[in-house]
């Protein structure tokens, strides 16, 4: 799983074996990826140690607490947004009323738990990729490895845990958040009463809307410590591969949350 | 107790390693001399599995490292302390935390007894009125010295040290080069120094090998090592020699 010396392969011949290379390494990348994230989760047997308790906690703490601030604004400005752009067009049809039920509907669905793991990717996930990257860099790993302790027990299952609970509980926030936007842009811009807007929107709020949701933001927290752990411990070459690696783990993450979301909403809906 | 069988290593063509062999016995300090990129660090991390080689063994005691995977590396990296070049230690613990974490992932001690072990390993390296400070608020030589306490906490059999004196004011060098001859003669503690410190490998070896281009250019006692005819460990002697003495006095 943890890569300490760089692979060599041939130079390649020809395009296709340049291909095929590249389909080879994406293999073993998702392979070792999974691998972490396999031994991360059979590692929650070690959750209730009072150590691996404190880790955790340290790790929520950063995880939900920390992200607060920044879900908020994000989430009030999408409901905001959302509720605008919907309203502008139902006003055409004089049909404002119902807006409460699409801004509940697409925060539920997709924007929730998108909104809190594209937040959380960026944020929580790249300060992971980059302080996993920094240990491996100064042999603080290479330590822990000595000392016998695995790296995977140690650092990803708290970050793990603290994620799985945290994505989801965030995705419901923004959720709650991004409707609250909506209905200040829908009374103050659109003229909707706050009781219309409401009611309208409490009753579209189904709870298949916000299972799937949730389970995607749970997925999502699985990807997001997935690939920042990865991208962490294959960090070499100092500060120029710490960079590296906080870059492509933010973006792979971004591509797999949008992948995911796709299927999982293809799946249910 | 610690045996290179003609040991390789290649990162892609370069071969860093080049059919090493030589043997460390119990209770030696065994430094490790050369100039940098000769695969000094790369032949310490072999003896942990840290790096495993492309071709040959590495063995300690009746274990080979080289092959040795899951509970069977576990009992031998039991043995091993090691101090890294860079200390290592985990920024967002203090120094006691640093320390006693080998103690309290794999021994059943008491909290109290914990703390003994760990006091007196932070004696031993002049850092007791230091435990409570984070990694950040430490220099290079504290750290350096927190990360050897981290390293002889566990009683190691074997102790190894990546130039455990780079970048050390001369007094604390010198009290990490006593610390490692009082480790040895007091508990017996087997020690492999990869060092460019060459008053410290000198005073402190009981053979000192000398690296070239990944090849073993030679084993000596720290008095053969000295009147070498050797190029490469003339060239290193004269270098010294040059540096304390010759164009300085001049």
């Amino acid at each position: 799983m943890i890569v300490r010396e760089p692979e060599s392969r041939p130079e390649p011949r020809n395009f296709l074996e340049a291909l095929g290379q590249k389909v080879f390494t994406l293999i073993s990348e998702i392979g070792r990826a999974s691998m972490i994230c396999i031994e991360g989760t059979l590692c929650f047997r070690h959750l209730f140690r009072s150590r691996t308790r404190h880790e955790v906690i340290r790790q929520l703490h950063i995880c939900a607490v920390k992200s607060l601030p920044v879900v908020t604004v994000v989430a009030f400005f999408i409901g905001m947004i959302l509720a605008l752009q919907i309203g502008i067009e139902l006003r055409r049809y004089n049909q404002e009323t119902l807006i409460g039920p699409a801004v509940m509907t697409s925060m539920l669905r997709e924007m929730g738990p998108f909104m809190s793991g594209l937040v959380l990717a960026a944020s929580v996930g790249a300060a992971m990729a980059a302080q996993i990257g920094t240990m491996m860099v100064n042999e603080e790993i290479a330590a822990l490895e000595i000392m016998d302790i695995s790296p995977v027990r140690f650092l990803v299952m708290p970050r793990l845990a603290a994620m799985m609970l945290t994505v989801p509980l965030l995705s419901f926030y923004t959720c709650m958040v991004g409707v609250v936007g909506g209905g200040l842009v829908s009374y103050t811009q659109l003229s909707v009463p706050w009781a219309v807007y409401w009611q309208n929107a409490m009753d579209f709020a189904n709870m298949k809307a916000l299972y799937v949701g949730l389970f995607k933001a749970l997925l999502f927290g699985f990807t997001i410590v997935t690939v920042s752990c990865y991208e962490g411990f294959r960090t070499r070459n100092g500060a120029v591969g710490v960079g590296q690696a906080t870059r492509q783990s933010v973006v792979t993450n971004f591509l797999v949350i949008l992948v995911i979301g796709y299927f999982v909403t293809r799946l249910f809906y | 107790m610690i045996r290179f069988e003609h040991v390789t290593k290649r990162f892609g063509a370069k071969a860093v390693l080049d059919d090493v062999s030589f043997t460390i016995g119990r209770g030696e300090i065994f430094c490790i001399l050369g100039p940098s990129g000769t695969g000094k660090s790369v032949t310490l991390k072999h003896m942990i599995r840290l790096l495993t080689p492309t071709s040959g063994r590495v063995i300690v005691g009746e274990d080979i490292v080289s092959e040795a995977t899951g509970a069977a590396l576990s009992n031998i990296r039991g043995r091993f302390g090691y101090l890294f070049q860079s200390a290592a230690l985990l920024a967002w613990m203090n120094v006691y935390d640093n320390v006693s974490l080998p103690l309290r992932e794999h021994s059943n001690l008491s909290e109290g007894e914990i703390r003994d072990r760990v006091m007196d390993a932070l004696e031993k390296v002049g850092l007791e009125k230091d435990l409570y400070a984070m990694p950040a608020d430490l220099s290079g030589g504290m750290q350096k010295r927190a990360g050897l306490a981290r390293a002889i906490v566990t009683q190691p059999e074997i102790v190894l040290y990546d130039e455990p004196t780079s970048g050390l004011d001369p007094v604390t060098s010198r009290r990490i080069d006593e610390l490692i001859l009082d480790l040895n003669q007091r508990l017996g503690i087997t020690s492999v120094v990869v060092t460019h410190d060459l008053h410290s490998a000198l005073s402190i070896s009981t053979r000192i090998a000398m690296l070239s281009a990944g090849k073993v250019a030679s084993i000596s006692t720290p008095s053969e090592f000295i009147h070498s005819d050797l190029p490469v460990a003339r060239s290193f002697l004269d270098a010294q020699y040059i540096t304390r003495r010759g164009r300085w006095e001049e």
